[in-house]
């Protein structure tokens, strides 16, 4: 492998990950960008969320290789990914669900600064308040600071998850589903924050809203049974009979 | 009136909420033998409406009638078996139990019936190939299908869908969306709670608007799909942007 000024920010190498008999991926392959938006699409239960997962290192792949910035991380855990500016959300969140919308965003940039928890308020913590209340209001939760998260609806959790994943200014964000749960306006403006994302900001997105994902991406992935069936721009994917008989079908994928 | 004409579902002044938290206001809504979309913005009382209405969350007033027989307080349980399934948002699925373990479970008295384990093995085929993988084991889509055949084996009157299309595939949505259809046209009423508008309005006439927990207005799906402006009131995010500036 040559080291260019273009080396991949994620480079996946024969990645195989089985859950007992379930092989959930069968050998992945592909190279990511600095800065390339990537969606990723495929049929339930096609190993979307899998790869995600093995990227964001909540598991080990069973066969194969991981780097992040030029960095093997196949076996590094979880928590040391946010330092390599990973940030990622989950299909089903994952929140502080006792804690306000500010506490959550708060603690998100608290974990990426590689900060101490404290009793006693720090200079620094009004800075990292200010951030978190600013990180609110891109994901139009400005008016819900202090709410509570067990009391916030579905959706407004979903957008609270977004916003915790962009707060801590990452160079590789992944999305799994960022826009379910949201309705239709706020589906437009999730397009339009990931389209004003900086330059810099490399994006990794799972979502079966094809308004979103085709609008958001360059490149397609398409994964089917484990494997990357298909690769190509947003027109390439749209015109691709393969992925319509086992994806798109005829009528909800088309809009 | 005579029996099929009775509406399936009869809510009439209904009110609930959390602890000291007011969430319904005085909703009045009737199903028949139909689709009835409830469509609005996060946080305005969709899936509390079905909660509800499934007795997993007290009415503190009004009425719930499921073909005649008043079901408002009673259990989750009661209401099921008086006559509707529940597909619950984020599924609520056993993590140890597989997929036919789940099915099984709700199987016993469906013989002769239209929804069979079989039946919901043809529907959704990648739920065949994954009969004995666990709940845990299962995608985020594949439990959704699970969740929505869970409901369907009940054979009930009334099936109360929250967000069902959220996480499936798009040629699964399809499925789902022609789903709904064969329900009603087999004499069942569904209510669904849907964020997709293209789902919503495929699915049935009647939308629903929900606005701070009370029904704000009736559209046709015509309507609402025509109606940009009334998407942007209702569905849209611009009242929140004024809120941050």
């Amino acid at each position: 492998m040559t080291v260019t000024d273009v080396a991949p920010i994620l480079r996946l190498s024969g990645v195989q990950m089985a859950f007992g008999g379930v092989q959930a991926l069968r050998g992945v392959d592909f190279d990511v960008a600095q800065g390339e938006r990537l969606a990723v699409l495929g049929p339930n239960g096609a190993g979307k969320t899998t790869l995600f997962n093995i990227i964001a290192g909540d598991f080990a792949p069973t066969v194969g290789k991981v780097w992040i910035g030029g960095r093997d991380v196949s076996t590094a855990p979880a928590r040391l990914r946010p330092r390599l500016g990973v940030a990622r959300t989950y299909q089903r969140t994952r929140l502080f669900s006792g804690l306000s919308v500010e506490d959550n965003l708060f603690l998100a940039i608290v974990g990426k600064e590689g900060g101490h928890l404290r009793l006693f308020r720090s200079k620094d913590d009004d800075e990292l308040r200010r951030r978190a209340r600013g990180a609110a209001g891109r994901v139009w939760l400005a008016d819900k600071l202090s709410t509570v998260v067990d009391s916030l609806s579905h959706g407004e959790k979903r957008q609270l998850e977004v916003g915790m994943a962009m707060a801590v200014a990452p160079s590789l964000l992944m999305l799994d589903e960022p826009a379910s749960g949201l309705s239709r306006g706020e589906r437009e403006q999730l397009t339009e924050m990931l389209l004003g994302l900086e330059e810099s900001v490399t994006l990794i997105v799972i979502e079966h809203d094809m308004d979103v994902a085709l609008q958001v991406a360059e490149r397609v992935i398409m994964m089917h049974d484990g494997l990357i069936v298909a690769e190509g721009t947003p027109d390439e994917i749209r015109a691709n009979q393969m992925v319509h008989d086992i994806y798109l079908g005829s009528t909800f994928g088309n809009e | 009136m005579s029996d099929h004409r009775r509406p399936v579902l009869e809510i009439t002044g209904l009110s609930s909420g959390y602890g000291q938290a007011k969430v319904l206001f005085d909703i009045d809504l009737t199903v028949g033998v139909e689709a009835v979309a409830v469509v609005g913005r996060n946080g305005m009382g969709k899936t509390t409406l079905c909660n509800t209405i499934m007795g997993l969350l007290p009415a503190t007033a009004g009425s719930i009638k499921l073909d005649g027989v008043e079901v408002s307080g009673k259990k989750a349980y009661q209401v099921a078996s008086a006559g509707a399934g529940y597909v619950p948002q984020g599924r609520r699925l056993f993590p140890s139990l597989s997929v036919d373990e789940h099915l099984e479970m709700l199987a016993k008295g469906t013989a002769g019936k239209r929804w069979t384990k079989d039946a919901v093995y043809g529907l959704f085929p990648r739920l065949t190939e994954r009969r004995k993988v666990s709940g845990a084991a299962l995608s985020g889509g594949e439990q959704q299908m699970l969740a929505i055949g869970r409901a369907l084996l009940l054979n009930s009157r009334l099936i109360v869908m929250d967000e069902p299309s959220e996480g499936l595939a798009p040629t699964i949505v399809e499925q789902l969306v022609e789903t709904c259809h064969t329900l009603v046209a087999e004499g069942h009423a569904v209510l669904l709670v849907e964020q997709n508008l293209s789902v919503a309005t495929s699915v049935a006439d009647r939308q629903l608007v929900m606005v701070s927990g009370r029904i704000e207005t009736e559209l046709t799906a015509s309507e609402l799909v025509n109606d940009a402006d009334a998407q942007r009131r209702y569905l849209g995010v611009d009242s929140l942007k004024d809120g941050v500036s």
